[in-house]
């Protein structure tokens, strides 16, 4: 979005702003361009169709008491009310809260940290980084399975330990509601971070060197030029960086239905859950519509002040 | 947390990060250094140590050994039962139904996605049509919302073409939801290159298509390379539109695994569950390793939005 030129007189059609497709007149002008309107029809249905329409409609029918079909049966807001009196639902509010603001957090400390170790100039930069962002390639259930099982309290970290003779230790976090996040997290962040890392690095090394040399002139230690200095100056990374990951953890499905299938109980439980057996096992598609607004409207709050941050005052293209 | 900080503004303050050249190997500096980036690789390499120890060890030995440990008798057995036999449900033919389910869907999706994309980049690059930057936007803003919002819509759409539950529908779904971070990526591209080429196309007399396919295709296939890792690693990885849209016969391999693992019936064979994760994640493993940096620059081109 760097480049916006909203009009360019030598390119054969004009851009014209302020009215839309459907109000414009018909004859010459909708045939100019023609092989490029043609090419950008799969754009158009996308994002006219699936996108706002899809949108739209789902917001629609959450106000209908839809069960198996939808239809046309307005209950004004009460899908939402029993959406917020669902012990299921607030918990897996609670959760998705808890588990963001903790892999939020962690994500931005190890993935700047990780950045700033690799940026020491080091020897096999490579091979670090290759080590770090592999676990990205990988499919959320992979992951998941594979922490299931490492915490696995029978066979996997808990029961080695124990076999060491340290035999009242206790690592269980799966099985454990208070917990269970926890391992959640662990294979979260396992999975995340070195994206985060790479995002940060190219940060990192964005900055001019004379900041580092003006910082090493006036005899900075090295750590307050990074937490004065260059952090601030790496805010729009920062920024790229937190909105990836809060789209991501609100998105949040595959890796907990790989792990612990919401469970034990309904203790790791998250909205997309909740929204998926909605719509598809319990046949109550009032309630999945309801729930899935409030995800909408949960990223909202997120993109809608990054938006404003990013295009602030400008006209937002 | 708090000690690997430290450790860090440890390390950082105690000589200048930017020396010229680094006189002892085994300075403080250096031990802190690579230490915790050692610490941290054990972090990240542990679980795929673990994949591979557990997937060639038989299930007696899983009992009562380690899972840290290497096996003491290698078979390969876990990895052909996954393969061929491992059941989920009724049907025991293993995951190997889902990998060729999973080839089928990922190949043209692949390329049907990026043909889109890039003749859509190319387009909202060189030939800017009314309101097509607010198409963009919205394209863009979408690849945001919560796909959760448009399943059933999704799935209306599907079943009223006839698609629905069938491979060609969820290369259709897999093409649109592709659609916003591929599109940017070759928009990105397009306009960073010199603009008097497309001009002296123009003045030729080269047509929409003409400029695309004899100047544009062929400056951009690093592009194309790119898009490529991204959408076969993302596709292959899918499972909530695996899930969604199509049914039992036709999942893909993620949602046979997690159904393989996940089940409850039967005695948990970790051996053959893990050699079932472990293929699973071979092929974007092989991708990533395949590709080097070009994996970087896919995703950052994704992530880093100019």
């Amino acid at each position: 979005m760097r480049e916006r030129p909203f009009f360019h007189p030598d390119r054969g059609a004009g851009c014209y702003w302020g009215k839309s497709m459907a109000s414009a007149p018909k004859g010459m002008r909708l045939f100019r361009n023609l092989n490029a309107k043609i090419a950008a029809l799969p754009m158009i249905f996308t994002t006219l169709v699936v996108f706002v329409g899809g949108t739209l409609w789902t917001v629609f029918y959450s106000f209908t008491d839809s069960k198996l079909l939808p239809r046309e049966r307005f209950v004004g807001f009460d899908q939402y009310e029993r959406l917020w009196g669902s012990s299921l639902w607030v918990t897996s509010i609670q959760n998705i809260m808890f588990f963001g603001a903790m892999s939020l957090v962690f994500t931005i400390v190890m993935g700047f940290v990780l950045a700033a170790l690799m940026d020491q100039k080091i020897r096999f930069e490579d091979t670090f980084r290759t080590i770090m962002l592999y676990p990205f390639a990988l499919s959320f259930v992979v992951t998941g399975l594979v922490w299931q099982w490492i915490l696995n309290p029978d066979l996997g970290i808990q029961h080695v330990v124990r076999e060491m003779g340290w035999t009242t230790f206790n690592f269980d976090p799966m099985n454990n509601p208070d917990t269970v996040l926890y391992g959640l997290l662990i294979a979260g962040l396992w999975q995340g971070t070195g994206f985060t890392m790479v995002l940060m690095l190219s940060g990192l090394r964005g900055i001019d060197e004379d900041i580092w040399k003006a910082v090493k002139v006036d005899g900075i230690p090295t750590w307050k030029a990074y937490l004065f200095v260059i952090i601030p100056m790496m805010r729009p990374v920062f920024i790229t960086v937190l909105v990836l990951a809060a789209a991501g953890i609100i998105r949040l499905y595959d890796l907990v239905v790989a792990q612990t299938s919401g469970g034990p109980g309904i203790s790791s439980q998250v909205p997309a859950m909740y929204v998926y057996r909605y719509m598809f096992s319990a046949q109550n598609l009032g309630q999945g519509f309801a729930a899935s607004t409030m995800m909408l409207l949960s990223v909202l709050i997120v993109l809608i002040p990054w938006a404003y941050l990013e295009f602030g005052g400008k006209k937002r293209g | 947390m708090a000690s690997v900080t430290t450790n860090v503004a440890a390390n950082v303050g105690r000589s200048s990060a930017r020396g010229p050249k680094p006189r002892r190997v085994l300075s403080p500096r250096n031990i802190m250094l690579y230490g915790t980036l050692i610490l941290m690789c054990l972090y990240y390499l542990l679980p795929l140590w673990v994949m591979m120890m557990t997937s060639l060890k038989g299930m007696p030995e899983i009992r009562i050994g380690n899972i840290f440990a290497p096996p003491v008798e290698i078979t390969f057995e876990p990895w052909i039962k996954a393969w061929s036999s491992a059941c989920t449900g009724l049907n025991c033919d293993g995951l190997s139904r889902g990998f060729w389910n999973s080839v089928q869907i990922t190949v043209p999706s692949v390329i049907i996605s990026i043909i889109v994309a890039s003749v859509n980049g190319y387009a909202l690059v060189n030939w800017k049509f009314k309101g097509s930057e607010v198409f963009f936007t919205i394209l863009i803003f979408g690849s945001f919302i919560p796909y959760q919002i448009m399943l059933y819509p999704m799935v209306i759409l599907l079943r009223e073409l006839g698609l629905y539950g069938s491979l060609g529908g969820l290369v259709l779904v897999h093409t649109i939801f592709g659609m916003p971070i591929l599109t940017l990526l070759f928009r990105n591209y397009f306009s960073s290159l010199p603009e008097e080429l497309f001009k002296a196309a123009r003045v030729d007399g080269a047509g929409f298509w003409g400029i695309y396919l004899q100047i544009m295709l062929p400056m951009s296939l690093p592009m194309f390379v790119v898009a490529l890792i991204l959408q076969v690693t993302g596709i292959w990885n899918d499972f909530l539109f695996g899930v969604v849209f199509t049914k039992p016969e036709i999942y893909p391999m993620t949602v046979q695994l997690n159904n393989i693992v996940n089940s409850v019936q039967g005695v948990k064979e970790y051996n053959v569950n893990m050699a079932a994760t472990m293929l699973t994640g071979l092929v974007p493993l092989f991708i990533y390793f395949a590709s080097g940096k070009l994996f970087v620059r896919g995703i950052a081109a994704g992530a880093v939005k100019g």
